[in-house]
């Protein structure tokens, strides 16, 4: 027992950085919600291919091995061709999986279907073109190992605090845009009267591709940030983390967005608990069970219906 | 400004409109009215473009209309106050008057901050809840924002759907009076309403629709003195 | 002509599939028809899910394995139970359906969305259980599964070829068959209808959406579960592999191509997605892939189906 509390507050630090990237992923749930109502099951798949994209820059970065690797340009030159391609990736998977569908006004059903289908498509696409072995990131030329700092005499990796500023970060520029900028006073008009924000003028197409690039970027970019802290990817990897940052935006209250953070941070955390106080291998498991107790007790989220209505985008 | 010919709206097997036919002139207030479900909204929705009619034509200063998306139809000088407001209840009120300005987007901004003051000089109540999130507001003062939001498009025409719905009867006093002033200021209006008496009272020239088609037509005071009218609406009035 | 293929179509099919095994060239042709027919079985469970009630479950495995599982402990030497087939089968019905009541109940009220998403979870969650529940007591056998499971008997008479499997697997797909239809052309079936296209008129209609949804996953389920436990029985052994989420994919790809709704079509996607990757064999690596794709392409295209000779909904209406 004595050890465990010993490393307990390692996990706490292992949990938020953890969490803060689930929150990212969790924002990509949420905003797409919050204006098309409906979950983009393809989302934890772009996260991967997100991964894939730092992995394949930071690869060709090593192999030219530019008179060491510091962070402080390597994070930028790994983070934004990943947001960009999974923005753009994201953008299409919406005009060619989903818009055709709703579209024409079809079921609930049908884009949901197509949805898992697009998520398989990306799996295989990238397990056939890269290989079903997974793919290694050196972290350690960028972030090394004995890069930590003490306090209070727990140890602490620079990598898990530069992961959390880094989502921090972003989520700050992602509440920016959307409270503060004209792009997203039209995206919260469309999440709360498409109608009326197009008799406004507003194009509804274009906002829903806005709404898509922005949360698939963030995707994009929690995939650099969970290759570089675990080291090894796999084109299976959405699917768990998918279902985990699914989750959060529960916990969170889905279409809220800070609400998508907050989940995100305490099932990092949940995570983190459980793995330390019961069998690791059940982690997932009681990500799920507090999936299905959320859903039970408080499926408008945690933070309440009426913060989950008035941040709601 | 504005005509309707034989416009048939269909909305899966119910048939919403049978081929109306209708003119807004220049400058004129041009009320429609009609009892429930008589297709006064429809109409409405068919001019902006949310609802596709099934045949006919709808063509604003020449141009027309019913191929285009809303928000083309919107850039062309048409403006909508939905029936029941609809403002963006968890937006400012600030936010609101914004967006209705979304068509206007690369105006210079002491252009717009003009026009919000224009709309506060209309609606004092507004300035005052400028920062007030809209959905905690009094329905007169959503009505306010709802008008004076369609008001910072510019329009050249302006869609009134059922605005004394709700509201009390100081307020609709209230709300006819800034009608009758921005059509003064000449603004060309098709308003729709229940409450024919005080319609027809503002009124250069009306229409009646019963169950989808035009029963009758004329000025004001022709309306005012049929009988169809008188017993279908200012009898309930 | 279509008229008359469509009337007489499923007769053929039936008489072909009596049939099959008698011209199969050897027994391993005979043991992919079987398991065309276990599939076609849960291909019809999930059809009564998705396709009468649109209600999405990507776990359905899920079920198929808590049937085979259950099988194993009641009839292996696994806890030293032998009980009789029909004993075993019986248990299996009852306890797939709980699991599919307990799995659907909390979501009933939420949005469909939720479902899906709550399924996936369940369907990795029995995966994780069944690879892990080994230590501290063994339980599923973990990644080793469980082996030495009695074959299925009757009054004496052991089945352990496989084209006795095929003939007790199509007795069961014909009984489901029919209680498929019998289903469809009920009230319950209306329901569900109802309940797929729009729920919430289904509501104000007077439909118990949330008992109907409870029946479409406790009917779904039970057939899964029954075919798990032929599962069982036939392969003598049971692992957590079997029950990956890609068998959920593959039988969700089977309703869909043969048209969501469809008995003939679900059948018929069975057929079509089992046989194929025996008859092309350099398939196999592109395989879900191309599932992905048809998944997006029969929705943005032909929502009724590529393989169903009719759409569900034309059916119902000349049933009426």
């Amino acid at each position: 027992m004595a050890d465990i509390l010993a490393i307990l507050p390692q996990q706490l630090v292992f949990g938020l950085s953890l969490g803060a990237v689930y929150g990212l992923i969790a924002l990509g749930y949420t905003m797409v919600y919050g204006v098309l109502s409906m979950i983009n099951f393809a989302h934890g798949e772009v996260f991967m291919v997100g991964a894939y994209i730092g992995w394949a820059v930071l690869t060709v970065l090593i192999g030219h091995a530019f008179g060491g690797l510091n962070p402080l340009w390597v994070l930028p030159v790994l983070l934004i061709p990943a947001m960009l391609l999974c923005g753009g990736l994201g953008v299409v998977i919406e005009r060619v999986a989903y818009r055709p569908l709703y579209a024409r006004g079809a079921s609930r059903l049908g884009p949901l279907i197509s949805a898992v289908g697009a998520s398989i498509v990306l799996q295989n696409a990238v397990m056939l073109s890269q290989g079903a072995r997974m793919k290694v990131y050196m972290t350690n030329l960028v972030f090394p190992a004995d890069w930590r700092f003490n306090v209070l005499g727990v140890s602490i990796s620079v990598l898990s605090i530069v992961i959390i500023v880094i989502s921090l970060l972003l989520m700050w520029g992602l509440v920016t845009l959307i409270q503060r900028t004209a792009l997203g006073r039209s995206i919260r008009a469309v999440a709360e009267d498409r109608e009326m924000a197009s008799v406004m003028g507003i194009d509804v197409g274009r906002v829903v591709s806005m709404t898509f690039f922005l949360g698939s970027a963030l995707g994009g970019a929690a995939g650099v940030l969970i290759g570089l802290y675990y080291t090894q990817i796999d084109f299976m990897m959405g699917y768990a983390a998918g279902l985990k940052a699914f989750t959060a935006a529960v916990l969170g209250g889905i279409g809220n967005i800070k609400g998508a953070m907050m989940g995100g941070l305490l099932l990092g955390v949940i995570e983190s608990l459980a793995s330390t106080f019961i069998n690791p291998a059940f982690k997932d498991v009681v990500t799920f069970a507090v999936l299905i107790l959320a859903l039970i007790f408080k499926p408008e989220g945690l933070f309440g219906e009426p913060l989950a209505d008035r941040e709601k985008i | 400004m504005l005509e309707l010919r034989q416009i048939v709206s269909q909305y899966g097997p119910v048939i919403a409109l049978r081929g109306v036919d209708l003119t807004v002139r220049q400058g004129e207030i041009t009320c429609l009215l009609g009892g429930n479900a008589a297709g006064k909204s429809t109409i409405m929705k068919t001019i902006i473009g949310l609802v596709r009619p099934t045949s006919g034509t709808v063509s604003f200063e020449g141009q027309t209309l019913n191929k285009l998306p809303t928000r083309a139809i919107v850039s062309r000088g048409i403006a909508l106050v939905p029936e029941g407001r609809r403002i963006f209840g968890r937006m400012t009120v600030w936010e609101n008057l914004a967006l209705g300005a979304h068509v206007r987007r690369g105006r210079p901004q002491a252009e717009i901050d003009e026009d919000i003051e224009r709309i506060y000089g209309l609606f004092p109540r507004l300035r005052e809840r400028v920062t007030q999130v809209a959905g905690t507001m009094s329905g007169g003062e959503q009505q306010m924002l709802a008008m004076g939001r369609a008001l910072m498009a510019r329009p050249r025409l302006l869609l009134l759907d059922e605005p004394s719905m709700g509201l009390s009867p100081a307020f609709v006093d209230q709300v006819f009076d800034i009608i009758q002033a921005i059509n003064r200021q000449g603004m060309t209006i098709l308003l729709v309403e229940q409450n024919a008496n005080v319609a027809l009272s503002i009124a250069q020239r009306g229409y009646v629709l019963t169950t989808g088609r035009i029963v009758a037509s004329g000025t004001s005071a022709e309306l005012l003195a049929a009988d169809e009218v008188r017993h279908a609406y200012l009898g309930e009035a | 002509m279509t008229e008359r293929l469509t009337r007489y179509g499923p007769f053929l099919l039936a008489l072909i599939a009596l049939v099959a095994p008698l011209l199969a060239p050897n027994d391993y042709v005979i043991g992919v028809l079987a398991r065309i027919c276990l599939y076609a079985l849960l291909a019809l469970g999930l059809n009564i899910v998705v396709g009468f009630a649109g209600l999405l479950d990507l776990g359905f495995v899920a079920f198929f394995g808590i049937g085979s599982y259950v099988y194993a402990f009641l009839a292996s030497p696994h806890f030293g139970l032998h009980l009789p087939f029909a004993a075993v089968m019986l248990v299996i019905i009852f306890t797939a359906a709980g699991s599919g009541v307990l799995i659907g109940a909390p979501t009933l009220r939420l949005r469909g969305d939720y479902l899906a998403i709550v399924t996936l979870g369940f369907g990795e969650i029995t995966y994780i259980c069944l690879v892990n529940l080994d230590r501290p007591v063994n339980i599923t056998g973990g990644p080793n599964g469980l082996l030495s499971i009695d074959p299925p008997s009757f009054l004496g008479f052991v089945i352990d070829h496989n084209i006795e499997y095929y003939y007790l697997f199509l007795l069961t797909l014909g009984l489901v068959v029919l209680l498929s239809r019998r289903l469809r052309d009920s009230r319950i079936g209306w329901a569900w209808r109802a309940i797929r296209e729009d729920e919430i008129a289904a509501e104000a209609m007077g439909v118990n959406t949330t008992m109907a949804k409870l029946q479409a996953f406790a009917v779904g389920a039970s057939i899964a579960g029954f075919a798990g436990g032929l599962l069982a029985s036939w392969q003598r052994s049971v692992f957590p592999d079997n029950f990956l989420l890609q068998e959920s994919i593959n039988i969700l790809a089977m309703v869909i191509l043969g048209g969501l709704g469809s008995v003939l079509g679900a059948i018929l996607g069975a057929v079509a997605i089992v046989s194929l990757p025996e008859i092309f064999r350099d398939f196999a690596l592109y395989r879900l892939l191309a599932f992905g794709l048809i998944l997006i392409l029969v929705m943005i295209l032909r929502p009724q189906g590529l393989l169903a000779p009719r759409s569900g909904a034309r059916r119902s209406a000349e049933t009426k």
